[in-house]
């Protein structure tokens, strides 16, 4: 037995001093350019036309390219496949001039038609393409993906030539070069859709590894599933010549401990996330690659409005103004976020809401005995739902807590598996839930026009004639500043009314190393890769090294 | 012997039935579908992907047309990967799983029925006491508790073995033990427990009364009977250890099966989630058959019956 032992404590010995320290993933790809970045989920799939997921646009912004693409800085849209477009007077009709040196990945040129028949692909109802709607402020196209015209030339897509393509909206749209970065714009390349399988259906198999053809600054060269996607420096992209990474591995790794684990120990570059627990570890030991940027979305409570007490606007209102949003940050959700005392996240394309909520516990109180409810009293028992999460029930205990204190009003916790839960909200089977809503472009619009009668993602059972009017005339608007001006309205009618209460808005947590460059804070945690390089720094890797081992 | 096992082959076709059956209908009626998400697109997208899908047909008709696809050998795409069959998917997953449930196997076959061998021959002693002790603490920490707690040791403090990842040959390692050390641990017991009453029966005492070597009485006599108990217990191990553990996935980053399993569910993928309970099912009939093989062959009591 002891003889046993000293030979196990040899084999350690010597394996200790055999590994050394190994080179690391992150040093390795420091000196190669290869990025490690860990990706949350495994990516739905890879069909641009296809994916709803935020994972899947970053996965996919790697493999094609749009007509514009943002800045990494402040994403204002910058020249893509189109090197110059011009845009009519009156703000409908978009006219892209394509670079000729624009190419996919087998060498076809990048054409006007590549884009008429992506589009064309998207919009067809066979495909449906949840995504599809994104297109909807062309002309024509929302009847065309409805399936009431059939004639795809009534759509306003229109090829001028190889190299000139333009788009008709249906009504002056501010936002609609931002629109573009969407996925859903980006295009595909027809003629390899249609080798793999059937073009105009789901089950494709264009996005395979060694079947993918894409017109981006890198290519597809591996996807394993649940294991690895490895995207290729792209020798055919008409930037190849500014793109500094040779190499992106994405792994899809959806446990954000273990993420955390692998960054720790110099396998990641970036992180999709941070677990709550920690970030104050982070905050004070390696205070350089723990990221905490704003992001566009914010975190709410739904009111269910059809539905006594909540039907009655002064106890939507007294229940908003007796939260402390500061504590529920600070204390509570405890990543940077920052309060919301209204809905649309402040700066959004220049937009401040200059109306906001009241915080005046008072005034609450009042606002409830007006009600019939003084101090609580006979105030029926009302559920608040989330979906099952620790983050989310820490942050409904706290507001329990604060409503019974501060109104002396009940409600109960109800929490419902998350399919369950959506089913439930948009049955209106619900009394207070819940929601968040991340923008997918950058407007005001993203966030007010959900609101509307009837809109797919209202679920509060709200309805105002003159809410609509208002949103409708902001679509129709072609100044900015008048614009804006109608959305200040309709924002202080939908605080006035409260169908909603805002709670916080978002930031993003994650970890990156400080050697990756060119990787921007931004509102849409949307970083090109064609800008993103590192660099090879040994002091910062020791750095982290040494902290690592601490905790 | 062919014919025991013909017919328990026969048997498996109705329970699968069944099991596909339950397992359809029971999904259908779980609130929320595949393309229910919080960002609600139009009613008539949505109608499209139904129509897509055949989920605008009725249920029964559905029900039909998925056990005829079946028959067909095909499990349809998934939901949730639209560009993957639930076949590619499982069948992509299934050897990682395999070969972690293999290694996870031997550690616990190995190192379990020796522990527990060697705690029956000591009974009530420190050389008892102390592997019942571990086989105590291996059943009571989860793998969630050990994974972690390998890596945090292993690979970040003494930076032996990556933190997650299945690449190399080292990547097996902290998971093989996170996965084996609870099977290890029943395996310990439960051999210890038939030993000890294997050391109990008349032959036993017999064969020390005629002066038979100690070690022959082991090897001989008592392991045949002692480790009935272990194979009764590793036909269902197996099924589950081969078709992956979601937890010590998640924990190590493994391309495996286990996550399938759960995470169909929460997508409500009604093809993958039949896929993956059928592939299970068929798994855990196959392994019992094999048990029951394999204990015939131990007890020749059972060849009677």
């Amino acid at each position: 037995m002891q003889r046993l032992c000293y030979a196990l404590c040899l084999l350690a010995l010597t394996l200790h001093a055999g590994c050394g320290r190994r080179e690391t993933r992150v040093e390795y790809g420091n000196r190669e350019q290869i990025l490690f970045k860990g990706n949350g989920a495994e990516p739905a799939e890879l069909d641009p036309q296809i994916v709803t997921g935020v994972t899947e646009h970053h996965t996919i912004m790697a493999f094609l390219e749009g007509l514009v693409t943002e800045d990494p800085v402040d994403l204002h849209p910058v020249p893509g496949v189109a090197e110059r477009w011009d845009v009519s007077e009156d703000g409908r009709v978009y006219t892209f001039h394509l670079r000729k040196d624009a190419k996919w990945s087998n060498g076809d040129p990048v054409t006007a038609q590549d884009f008429w028949e992506s589009y064309r692909r998207i919009l067809t109802p066979t495909l449906a393409s949840e995504y599809a709607y994104m297109h909807f402020v062309v002309t024509n196209a929302e009847a065309f993906n409805q399936g009431r015209i059939t004639d795809f030339d009534q759509v306003g897509y229109k090829v001028l030539g190889d190299h000139t393509f333009q788009i008709r909206l249906a009504s002056p749209t501010p936002y609609f070069l931002s629109l573009l970065n969407h996925t859903s714009w980006f295009p595909v390349h027809l003629p390899t859709v249609r080798k793999h399988g059937l073009p105009y259906v789901r089950g494709n198999k264009w996005t395979r590894p060694g079947h993918h053809v894409g017109n981006g600054p890198f290519v597809l060269d591996e996807w394993r599933v649940n294991t690895v996607i490895v995207a290729k420096k792209s020798p055919t992209y008409w930037g190849r010549d500014t793109v500094r990474l040779n190499e992106i591995r994405f792994y899809p790794i959806d446990s954000a401990d273990t993420e955390e684990r692998a960054f720790r120990s110099g396998q990641l570059h970036v992180t999709e996330t941070l677990p709550l627990s920690k970030i104050e570890v982070y905050r004070n030991r390696q205070p350089e690659v723990l990221r905490v940027d704003p992001y566009l979305g914010v975190y709410f409570y739904r009111l269910n409005v059809t539905k006594p007490p909540l039907n009655d606007k002064r106890v939507r209102q007294a229940l908003s103004a007796a939260m402390d949003r500061t504590a529920l940050v600070e204390k509570v959700a405890r990543g940077g976020q920052r309060p919301a005392y209204h809905f649309t996240p402040p700066g959004t394309a220049g937009y401040y809401s200059r109306a906001k909520v009241s915080g005046d516990l008072a005034a609450a109180r009042k606002l409830l005995a007006e009600a019939g409810y003084p101090e609580g009293k006979g105030f029926p028992k009302v559920e608040l739902l989330f979906n099952t999460s620790e983050a989310h029930r820490a942050i409904a205990e706290a507001i329990q807590q604060m409503w019974k204190v501060n109104l002396g009003v009940e409600v109960q916790l109800v929490n419902q598996e998350w399919k369950v839960y959506l089913d439930s909200q948009h049955a209106l089977n619900y009394q207070i839930c819940r929601a968040a809503w991340i923008a997918d472009y950058v407007d005001p619009n993203s966030f007010l026009d959900m609101f509307l009668t009837g809109g797919g993602n209202n679920d509060t059972g709200w309805s105002n004639a003159e809410y609509d009017g208002l949103i409708a005339a902001a679509s129709r608007e072609a100044h900015p500043a008048k614009r804006m001006e109608i959305f200040q309205r309709a924002e202080a009618l939908l605080l006035d009314e409260m169908p909603v209460i805002p709670i916080y808005f978002y930031t993003r947590v994650n970890l990156r190393r400080p050697e990756a460059k060119g990787w921007h804070p931004n509102i849409l945690d949307s970083h090109p890769y064609k800008y993103v390089y590192l660099e090879d720094s040994p002091g910062g890797t020791k750095a982290s090294a040494t902290a690592g081992t601490g905790h | 012997m062919l014919r025991f096992i013909a017919k328990r082959l026969l048997e498996t076709i109705p329970v699968l039935l069944i099991v596909a059956t339950l397992t359809f209908f029971m999904m259908k009626l779980a609130p929320g579908g595949p393309f229910d998400t919080d960002k609600a697109t139009t009613p008539e997208i949505k109608a499209q992907l139904e129509a897509q899908y055949g989920l605008n047909q009725p249920v029964h008709e559905q029900y039909f047309n998925y056990l005829g696809q079946l028959v067909r050998g095909d499990l349809g795409p998934s939901f949730k990967y639209a560009g993957w069959s639930v076949g590619e998917l499982l069948w992509s997953a299934f050897p990682v799983s395999l070969e972690l449930g293999c290694y996870a196997l031997a550690i616990a076959l190995t190192v379990g029925t020796l522990a527990g061998i060697v705690a029956s021959l000591r009974k009530n002693t420190v050389t008892d006491y102390v592997p019942m002790m571990f086989a105590t603490l291996g059943i009571c920490l989860p793998t969630f508790v050990t994974g972690p707690l390998l890596i945090m040791v292993f690979g970040i403090m003494l930076g032996w073995f990556n933190p997650s990842g299945w690449d190399f040959a080292s990547d097996r390692v902290l998971p093989a033990i996170t996965l084996g050390l609870y099977y290890t641990a029943y395996v310990a017991r439960l051999s210890r427990a038939g030993m000890l009453e294997v050391f109990n029966q008349d032959y036993i005492r017999t064969a020390r009364a005629k002066g038979v070597s100690k070690w022959r009485i082991i090897w001989r006599h008592s392991l045949r009977g002692g480790l009935l108990s272990v194979v009764t217990f590793i036909g269902p191990a197996i099924a589950g250890l081969v078709t992956g553990s979601l937890v010590v996935e998640t924990i190590f980053h493994i391309p495996g099966l286990g996550r399938f399993f759960v995470m169909a569910g929460f997508n409500r993928d009604y093809t993958m989630v039949m896929g993956t309970v059928l592939f299970y099912a068929t798994l855990i009939i196959l392994m019992n058959l094999l048990v029951d093989i394999v204990q015939v062959w131990l007890n020749p009591k059972l060849r009677f019956e």
